[in-house]
């Protein structure tokens, strides 16, 4: 077992422990620390993999853009510090077991699979390639898809406003 | 692993869309309900990379994917949240068990 393989459980350790504690986390403003966690420790796996770029995306828009919104909707909706009210012991263990169940499912699937892997090829990504595949009208270029994302993110936007406008509406009719 | 790491990567990666899908089925609260769905789709984008990086190393359009998977992620969780404060502003909770109006 050499090094780069004890990197790579570290860093699943640390997604799945974070991961874990986002979701059974009695504390909301915990739950969302816990989050970052997981994210930053899923932006460190993209950097294990060689694909600076998604990295960089994934500090910049989960840790820098979401996860700021949740806990800035967490502020502006109730008390951080106040306990959730924990799920019924029963629904704890349904949802257990079909986690469970899901997980060993799925996972006896991977590991009975052939996948073809070829370890010869290298992948290299430079973000000039990606820049100029994402602007490319050519056969396998990205320009469509971009666009539409970009009246998709203009419709968000203008989306937001409007769900925010429409409260202050209401209180300068009263 | 004899044949490289891209079992354990998606092993990590089932483990994490299903530890999502167990906070949004025990979670009441709409925030954590988000977060969870956030985990799934993380979960969903480090398929892709791996799938791109390890089986198809020539191409790049599972790097696309997770590129456009995590703008929607960043659209997606905007409009939840304008809904959730709004919601919060005229029930004064955000718990999804009071949002019934629309239930039935």
């Amino acid at each position: 077992m050499d090094i780069s393989t004890i990197i790579l459980y570290a860093i699943a350790a640390c997604i799945l422990g974070a991961g874990i504690l986002a979701v059974t986390s009695t504390k909301i403003f915990r739950a969302a620390i816990y989050l970052l966690f997981s994210l930053v420790s899923i932006a460190a796996l993209y950097f294990w993999m060689q694909v600076e770029f998604i990295a960089a995306i994934q500090i910049v828009v989960y840790v820098g853009g979401i996860v700021v919104l949740i806990i800035f909707s967490i502020f502006l909706t109730q008390q951080s510090g106040k306990e959730m009210a924990k799920p019924s012991v029963g629904k704890i263990l349904a949802s257990l077991g079909a986690a469970l169940f899901g997980f060993l499912f799925t996972a006896n699937i991977i590991t009975h699979y052939s996948w073809g892997e070829n370890p010869g090829r290298i992948f290299t990504v430079t973000v000039d390639q990606i820049g100029r595949e994402m602007l490319s009208t050519t056969e396998h270029g990205y320009i469509l898809p971009f666009e539409v994302i970009s009246m998709l993110l203009l419709a968000a936007m203008i989306g937001c406003i409007v769900i925010a406008l429409k409260r202050t509406e209401k209180t300068l009719d009263l | 692993m004899s044949q490289g790491p891209l079992i354990p990567i998606l092993l990590v990666s089932t483990g994490l869309f299903f530890i999502g899908m167990y906070g949004l089925f025990t979670r009441r609260n709409m925030i954590t309900l988000l977060m969870a769905i956030e985990l799934m789709l993380n979960s969903v984008n480090i398929n892709f990379v791996a799938f791109n990086k390890y089986l198809f190393p020539e191409k790049l359009n599972g790097l696309f994917f997770s590129l456009f998977i995590i703008t929607i992620a960043a659209a997606e969780a905007a409009v939840a949240i304008a809904i959730i404060i709004n919601l919060y502003r005229s029930h004064q909770s955000i718990d999804v068990d009071d949002a019934t109006e629309m239930k039935y």
